[in-house]
This record gives structure tokens, sequence and C-alpha cells, in this order.
């Protein structure tokens, strides 16, 4: 059949359906459906529930419903599909405003008058239309700064635990996120998948107080509501996004909480369906479906705007090689990650600093973009500490009172650097030379010998300086 | 796109789609699905029955839809004008789609990929007339200022040369040559051949690898060296450098041609290569290296079965290349993600899998990708290789899983990427006991030939040097390095030297970032001499502390960005500075 004619068929309705398991619904001898087609469920009160196409065959087709399946009864059910895929109207009326998984407005304002209407699941991107992000962004916030710096168009997650303040971390670098000597044409975009109402509160109310709540689109599918629609969260979020950046040239900072919620949901559909699960019962596309999400950040060639990306996920057990977040770090431009042992130590933020990376930092800091020390620095920096890690293991065993006189110097460096360069206030708002100036400053317990890798004009004008 | 209807869609579950009443259908057929025309290949077939894996997103498609036949497998277009450029999984231009469509990949769009308006500077070499065989050379193309291409007789051909075209400038769809065959059909050859990318192309004879790839990085050339047409492994977890290290011996190898195969795996890398490669210049040539390199994306986002024909794509592009007398390097980030997209597509069509989801033919897909690796005598009688360097990330960083343990089995070369040493910024990552090199012994014959008898014996003595340390470590783990005699600790400090000094080496430093044969022999000799100076020394008297606090030893920690590769003369004096010291350092316990 020519899709042409296909098209007339779009919009009938059938009336009952075959067989209900958990958010999926199966309808039997239906016209030719497409793969990945919108599709309405309207249950017996005439309310509408939106759904996708997960499966389509000539006997039947498999349909998933974003808003649940509790309380549709098989014979009243009616399903509409539509012969187009799932869709956002979107505008940049919708900054300042709150919306459920699905693009719909919750927040009793009358709903925004859309500009143009976008595929939630967008397209690749061509590589070779993109840009290479390159634009310091200063978080005021040494330890990400000056080691593990952010760069505007990246994609870098928080790897945190249930308990640790990732809420409070990323509220922080939303407030004080600068471009140096940038201009303001920034959005943010929140989608929550599976959190609480008091974390979507605590970022509502951060973003009222320091102003910028105009600039933000809420999409929000709480704990309370049902699970499938998560799957659907960030895809609305990153089409708002995509357009924001990418038609309209603003920097839009996208915050994606919790992905570990995101990723159960698709567990529980999978193994509704009865897939081949791969680890942990996800399935083997896990990978490919978070990529989807990840890869709707960057910078395009020829547009003025970008997407960055500070998705959040709590690890299951703290543990870094769960499925989740393994897969996410296969895929993101590197991470910060928690500790929760320093979080004990009341050291915030609690980023651990060996395991965490920033991988487009390479190409955005240094000379004529931080500072011409910065990349001798953070890996004198990296390497200091990750003696100490050592250091500190063999202090455990044979007595600190053993250790090497040189060994004693690596722990004073190791606790000057957690307590002072690391540590710091919710509210601290550090420069990138404050905070470059505090790295040489905790560098200084040790002697310039064991300083390989700065070199010697650095070590004479910092160091020693 | 051909109007040859060969079935109708029947099902469709992500990119496999069940097809109903085929007619005449042949295996592998590359067919094209509903009237966006979107590419795919048959890839069984049982009664009036086929099943379909989609190379783009089957969004809308519906059962019904027609499905349309091309007669042909999935091939590649072979020719000039393949250099520089960046093609996705199946072989589509992406800078031209750009040009066309935009900064987004839209569905059913197809482009050639080769230029059919561009006209080359064709020179033959032959004279019509004489006898041809497959893969022999009919003339040559300069394709980029680096390349040569040489067209040669289709490899399944041979007979009389019955004509071929004067020099002169030709598009890769002119005819230049026409061959006759033992049964008298005449063949009309262009400059462009189609080769199905799941057949390995034939070749003479497998020769035996007796050369290193030079990668100019300083932990594999000398400690785990990889040889022309050999194959190794880079497995490691998220972020330890398997694509840094990909990178870099992308840009400083020695193979004259370059496949980079980006599959699965992030966008923004692919644009890293393409922003950074045209500027830098190849040490050998003087030529920029993207005059070298051809680029497959088929990044994360993109369609997972065209990451699966991916990899293939990208060795009948390095195969061809060989063919013409080549030495071609292939990179493939990652090839756990097309294991991984094997297994997708077996999970859609209800196979039944073996460990951890994969299907029970992954060892075999694996064994069949890196056996088309090898230096070869080809059709042409010239040797050419393929090497393959993959990069496997395993789940967790666990080395016990499938992917990283079949690839172990039918790989000759292991360079493990260890989370340690990458957590301390320790790079490239490549850890030193774990990784390991079969070639070693094929190839000590080149770097005595290039440096001298004494370059096998310090590889020796240093491997030996990491592997008492690793002991040493424990003891000090136990009781601290005080407990330990002068004599053990300084196998420690020397470790740390060489560790430091030679086996970590900045990719971002204009001197360190490659090294040369001379530079990788010199820098280990020194750091032997030292050793070797300062075991005597203690043997005499002097305490670790003296040995540690010579001037020289922060020299030789920082040779590697003090001194440039061809810097013979800089070497030798830091050889002489360093007898100099121990000279100095004798005569004190003399006294
Ligand atoms: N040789 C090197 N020199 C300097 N930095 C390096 C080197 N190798 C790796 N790095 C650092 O480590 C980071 C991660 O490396 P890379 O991207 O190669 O990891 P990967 O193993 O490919 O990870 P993934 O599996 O997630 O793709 C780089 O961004 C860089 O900061
Ligand atoms: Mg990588």
């Amino acid at each position: 059949m020519k899709s042409s004619d296909r098209s007339l068929l779009a919009g009938r309705e059938y009336v009952g359906v075959d067989k209900i398991d958990g958010p999926l619904v199966y309808v039997r001898k239906t016209h030719p459906v497409g793969y990945q087609e919108l599709v309405e469920v309207v249950d017996k009160t005439g309310h509408v529930r939106l759904g996708q196409v997960l499966d389509t065959s000539e006997d039947a087709v498999v349909v998933q419903v974003f808003e649940g399946t509790t309380e549709l009864t098989m014979p009243t059910t009616r399903v509409r599909f539509r012969g187009e895929p799932l869709s956002l109207e979107v505008s940049e009326g919708m900054l300042g405003r709150v919306f459920n998984g699905l693009g719909v407005p919750i927040d009793d304002g009358p709903a925004p008058v859309g500009e143009e209407e976008r595929d939630v699941n967008g397209l690749p991107v061509n590589p070779t239309a993109r840009l290479y992000p390159r634009d310091f962004i200063q978080t005021g916030i040494s330890v990400i700064d000056g080691m593990n710096t952010l760069i505007r168009g990246q994609k870098l997650p928080i790897f945190s635990g249930n308990g640790l303040p990732h809420n409070e971390l990323a509220a922080q670098i939303t407030r004080q996120a600068k471009i140096r000597g940038g201009e303001s044409n920034f959005a943010v975009v929140f989608a929550a998948m599976g959190v609480k109402h008091d974390v979507a509160r605590y970022f509502i109310d951060s973003f009222e107080s320091s102003g910028v709540l105009e600039n933000v689109a809420l999409f929000l599918s709480l704990a309370d509501d049902p699970s499938i629609e998560r799957l659907i969260t960030p895809r609305s979020a990153l089409t708002l996004a995509e357009y924001l950046a990418f038609d309209k040239g603003m920097h839009v900072l996208v915050i994606l909480t919790d992905m570990a919620n995101y990723c159960e949901s698709l567990r529980e559909i999978s193994t509704l369906r009865g897939e081949i699960p791969s680890r942990k019962g996800y399935p083997g596309y896990l990978y490919s479906d978070l990529a989807e999400i990840y890869e709707r950040s960057g910078m395009i060639e020829g547009r003025s705007g970008s997407i960055t990306q500070l998705p959040i996920l709590t690890m299951p057990n703290d543990d870094i090689s769960h499925p989740i977040p393994d897969l996410t770090g296969y895929i993101t431009e590197g991470q910060i990650v928690f500790e929760r042992e320093m979080n004990g130590r009341n050291i915030y933020p609690p980023v651990a600093g060996l395991p965490s990376l920033s991988r487009l930092m390479k190409d955005g800091i240094g000379g004529d973009m931080t500072r011409e020390d910065h990349p001798h620095l953070a890996s004198q920096l990296f390497a200091a500490y990750s003696y100490v890690k050592d250091v500190r293991n063999l202090a455990s065993v044979i007595g600190e009172e053993e250790l090497t006189p040189l060994d004693h110097k690596y722990m004073e460096f190791g606790e000057a650097f957690e307590r002072q360069f690391v540590s710091q206030a919710v509210d601290e708002d550090r420069t990138i030379e404050e905070t470059l100036n505090l790295g040489w400053e905790v560098l200084r317990k040790l002697p310039a010998e064991e300083l390989h890798r700065v070199t010697d004009e650095e070590l004479e004008k910092y160091y020693e300086g | 796109m051909s109007e040859r209807v060969v079935g109708t869609v029947q099902r469709v579950n992500g990119p496999v789609i069940e097809a109903r009443d085929i007619s005449d259908a042949m295996m592998m057929e590359l067919i094209h699905v509903g009237d966006v025309g979107l590419v795919g290949e048959i890839i069984k077939l049982s009664g009036t029955n086929a099943t379909i894996q989609v190379y783009e997103s089957t969004t809308g498609i519906a059962p019904g839809d027609p499905i349309y036949g091309s007669g042909m497998p999935l091939s590649v277009e072979l020719g000039p004008g393949l250099m520089g450029q960046i093609y996705d999984g199946i072989q589509r231009p992406l800078v031209r789609l750009k040009d066309r469509s935009g900064a987004f990949i839209e569905r059913g769009e197809e482009e050639p990929a080769l230029q059919r308006e561009k006209k080359w500077p064709f020179v033959p070499e032959l004279e019509a007339g004489v006898q041809v065989k497959g893969g022999q050379i009919l003339g040559s193309v300069q394709e980029s200022e680096r390349v040569q291409h040489r067209i040669c007789v289709p490899p399944l051909l041979s007979g009389t040369l019955k004509s071929l075209a004067p020099e002169g400038e030709y598009t890769v769809t002119d005819e230049i040559a026409v061959v006759e065959d033992a049964e008298g059909n005449e063949h009309k050859l262009t400059m462009m051949q189609r080769w199905p990318i799941r057949n390995p192309r034939p070749t003479a004879q497998r020769m035996p690898l007796t050369t290193p790839l030079i990668t100019g990085q300083r932990v594999i050339d000398t400690l785990f060296p990889l040889s022309k047409g050999g194959t190794v492994a880079i497995p490691g977890g998220f972020g330890t450098g398997k694509t840094m290290t990909q990178h870099a011996i992308a840009k400083w190898c020695d193979a004259d041609i370059i496949v980079y195969i980006g599959c699965g795996e992030r966008g923004n890398e692919m644009t890293d290569v393409l922003t950074e490669f045209p500027e830098l210049v190849d040490p050998r040539t003087g030529t920029s290296l993207m005059e070298r390199t051809i680029l497959i994306a088929n990044t994360s986002n993109m369609p997972v079965s065209a990451r699966e024909a991916s990899i293939y794509t990208g060795v009948t592009l390095a195969e061809y290349y060989r063919d013409q007398g080549y030495h071609v390097a292939i990179m493939a980030d990652s090839t756990s993600r097309w294991a991984e997209a094997l297994r997708e597509l077996s999970g859609r069509m209800e196979e039944m899998p073996a460990e951890e989801g994969f299907p029970a033919y992954l060892p075999t897909r694996v064994a069949e990708f890196y056996e088309r690796a090898g230096i070869m005598n080809t059709l042409s009688d010239r040797e050419g290789s393929v090497s393959i360097i993959g990069a496997v990330s395993p789940p967790g960083g666990d080395f016990s899983e499938p992917v990283t343990q079949h690839t172990k089995r039918f790989v000759r070369c292991f360079w493990a990427l260890d989370r340690q040493l990458a957590n301390a910024r320790h790079y490239p990552a490549i850890g030193w006991l774990d990784s390991y090199s079969e070639y070693i012994n094929d190839i000590i014959g080149y770097w005595t030939q290039q440096v001298g008898e004494q370059w096998a014996e310090d590889r020796r003595e240093i491997m030996d040097l990491l592997q008492r340390e690793v002991r040493l470590q424990q003891v000090v783990k136990l009781v601290g390095p005080d407990a330990l005699p002068d004599s053990q600790r300084f196998v420690i400090e020397v470790c740390s030297l060489f560790k430091n000094g030679f086996l970590q080496q900045n990719a971002f430093d204009d001197v360190d970032r490659y090294s040369t044969v001379m530079k990788q022999a010199r820098m280990l000799e020194l750091i032997l001499t030292y050793w070797r100076k300062g075991r005597d020394a203690i043997k005499q008297g002097a305490t670790i502390v003296r040995l540690r606090k010579m001037k020289v030893v922060q020299d030789l920690i920082k040779m590697k960005f003090n001194i440039e590769n061809d810097d013979e003369a800089s070497f030798d004096k830091l050889q002489a500075r360093l007898e100099r010291s121990f000279d100095r350092l004798e005569s004190l316990y003399e006294e």
C-alpha cells in the first residue's frame, strides 16, 4: 500500500483491544500501522492517553501507553493510530513553563502557541556538521573548573548515590555557570524522571531565587507519574532544547535527573516483551537507547547555540560498574563521580579525584582560554593525588609513623587538596584564577623535584612566586 | 532505486523486518523498503518469507509496504575519490549528504560514494593487446598529494586487453579499458569497481610478518610491538584511552593509508578527527594527514544495523588499497559496539542466545574479521598489508566478558588498558603486566638492523625489571619501603623513572606526541645506563638517596620533552653527562 493511501486510514478508530499487559496494549487486525506511530488510547471516560507503536505486523500491533494502562478495560478502550510519529509543538514561549513528560502544560497556564512541530525522537546529527566544542564554562567550582573542566556543548553526567548532594551541585552549576566575557542568551531545560516532588521543588526554588525561572522549561514526570512516561520525558526535553539551541541560537543547559529511573522503565518494557536481556536484566540496546539521548548535545556549524547536558544518575549500590553508569560513561564526554566517603567527611562537593574526568577539557583550557599553566597543573594535581591514595593505603598497613618524610609530605598535600582545593561552600563562586592559584598553593606542600608534570618555567612563576 | 518489487513487509520490529511473498530475491541482496526507500539487506530466506536488516530508522514503515530488489549484494564503490572522505556505515558520503540536506541525517537519502562528475588524470601503464589477469595494474591516478591510486583489473577477471584509454582526464564512470575473457565476452572497465563488503578480496599469498608497524608510541613500539599485517585488541573500560591511543596511531604510524572506523562511538570524536587531521602534517611525507585517511563514521546514535556493516565497509576499503601495494592500518573503535549490534539484531530475530545474549556465531564473526588482516603478496605481485587495531569496550571494564575473550583468541597482540593507570593520568594507560605481543620475535631483526644489537637486550632487561618491581611493591605494601635494602629500592626507583620518563607519553605535547625508533632506543639505553651504573655504585657503597638526588635524573625524566626526534647530538651529550655524573660519584666513594 502506498503511504499516501495509508494516511487516509490514519485516525481510524478501533473499539476494544485484545490484551493489556502492564503498559502494553495489543490490538489485532488493524489497517497497516507504521512502526513507532503515535497512538491515542481513549479510556471509557473519554480521556486520551498517548502511546507509541513498538511492534507492528499484519496480525497485531503492540502499543506502549505512556500514561499507563490503569483502569483500561479490553472492550471499551478505543484506539486511534495517528499515522505520524510522536511529536512536540515547540516554541520559545515554553520557557518559564511546566510540562508533563509528553509536553502537556501542567502549570494551569494556557497552552503555549507552538511555532513548529518536531518528532520527539529527533534525527542523528551528521558528524561532519558538528562543531567541536571548545568554550570554557566557568562554574566557580574548583574541582570542576580546575580538574574536570566543563565545556559548552559537552555532555558531562554526575554519577552520584542516594543521599549525596548531586542536586545541590547541579543547582550550583546552573546558578554560577558563565562564559568569560560571554553573552547571556541562555536557557535551561530541566527534565525530571521518577524523582520526588521535593526534588523538583528544590530546583524550582533554586531557579526562582537566582531569578532565572523565566528562562527555564520544566518537564516533570515525577515518582508518582506512570513510569512509562519517563521514556519520553528526556526526548521531549531535548526536542525543545534542540529547537532553542539550533533554531533560536540559545545556549541551553539540559539537566536530566535521574537517568537511573529512565533506565529502569526501559528494563520494565523490555522484560514485559520477553526480550533477551544482557546484563542485570537490562536490554541489549540500552547503550544505543542512551546514546540517542546523550548524543543530542553539542554544537552545529553555522548555528550559534549549543546544548550542554548535565545528566544526573544515582549509581545503584554506589557501583560504578553497574550497567547504567557504565554505559553512560561509554557515551558521555567524561563524568563527575561522587564519593560517599568524602561526603561522610563533610567535603562538599564530594567529587572523587581520580575517577572523574572531562574529555573535552584538553581543547578548552590553557593559554588564551584559561591560563597557560592550567593543563600541566591539572595533570600534576591528578598525579600527586593518585600517589596520596597509595600512601594512605600504605599508612593504614604500616602506620603513619613509619612513612618516609616524603610520604608524610604527600599526606599533608592530600589533606590540603581535599580541604582547601576541593572543598568549598554551596554559594562560593571562585574565579578560574583563584582556582588555579589554590592549586599551586596546595602543591607547595610537596618539594619541587616531585613535580614532574610541570615545566621549570611554571615552577618558577607559580610555585616559587 | 529499482522498481523490481521482490516482496512485501509483514512485520516491523526495530531494524528487523519480516517480509512475505518473496519472489526472486537472493540472500544478502541489497534492497529498499517502502516509498522512502530505506536501505536494507536480506539476511534470511525461508520459503516465501525473508528477514531483512534495515540500515535506517524504520519509523513509519508498515505491513504491506513494498520491498524493492537491487539484484546485487551490499557492496562498496572502489576507485579514485575515496581518500580524505568520510562515509557512514554503508558508504554514504556524509559531507555531500550534509551539503544536500543539512545538519541532520534524513532517511532514504541516496548519494553515490564516489563523485560522478569529477575528472581524474589517468596514466595507462599497459598496451592494448596484452594478456591481463585479475588484480593487474592497468594504470594510475594521482588521487591525493600523498596517494597514487593504482587502477587494477577486477580480481575475478582475466583475458585479453582489447583497449586501454590513453593518458587523459576521466570520470569514474567513463570506460577506460575493455577486457575479453576466455569465453569471448567483452567486459567494459571503468576506474570504479564494486565489491561485496562481506567477502574478503582475493590475494596471491600470505607472507610472514617481519616488519613492525611503527606507531611512535613508546610503550607500544618498545614493549608490545605490532607488526605490519598484524592484529591487536585494545580493551579498556570507559575513559581509559582507547580512542586517544587509536587517534595517536592514526596520526603517527608509518602505514601508507589509514582507515578509521568510528563504530557506535561519539559524534564529537569524528569531528575531532575531521578538524585536526587536515591541519597535521605527516612527518614522513610532509603532506596533510587527511591525505592518507578515510573515515567511516557510524556514531552511536546512528542506526544500529549500519553499525554492524561499518566494520566490513572499512575493511573492504582497506583491502582495496592493500591490493594496490599499500600498507594499510585499520582502527576500529569500538568492536564491542559492532558485537552489540549483532546481538541486537540477533535478539530481534529471536535467535537462541549464547553468552550474555550474544549470538552463538559471535566468535566466528570476530575471527572472520581479524582474518582479513595480513601481509600479502597481491594479485599484482606487490607487497601490501592490512593491520587491524580493534578497540574493545568491556562492560564494567571486566575482561572476562565474551567480546574480549573471543577477540583474545584471534589476535596476537593485546594492549590492556589499566583503570588504575588511567585514573592516575598515566597515559597511554597500557598496562605492562597484562599486555603482550606475540610479534616480538618476528620483528627483533628489524630493530637490530635499525639501532643495533643492544636493543633486544635492553628491552629484555627492562621487562625483567618491571616484573621484579611488582614483587617488590608487594613487599612495600606490607612493610613500607624502608625495609628493603637500597639495591632493591633502586629497582623501584628505576622503574618509576622508566614509567615517568619513558612509558608515559603526552599526546598533546608537540615533541612528545611521537618518538622515532632512534629516539626510543636512545631513551631506553640511557635509562638502562642509569640502572647499570647505579646498581654498581650501590654495590660500592653509594646510597639510594645519593642516586636519586643526582641532577642528571631530572634530565632523564624530561628528555622526552626536551630532546627532539632526530637530535642524536643531544642524546650523546646526555649520555656523556650521565657517565660523568657517575664518575664523580665513584670518585667520592673511592676516596
Ligand atoms: N595518550 C593520552 N594522552 C593524554 N591524555 C589521554 C591519553 N589517553 C587518554 N587520555 C585522556 O583520557 C580521556 C579518555 O580517553 P579516551 O577517550 O581515549 O577513552 P576511551 O577508552 O576511548 O573511552 P570510551 O570507551 O568511553 O570511548 C581523554 O579524553 C584524555 O583526557
Ligand atoms: Mg573511546
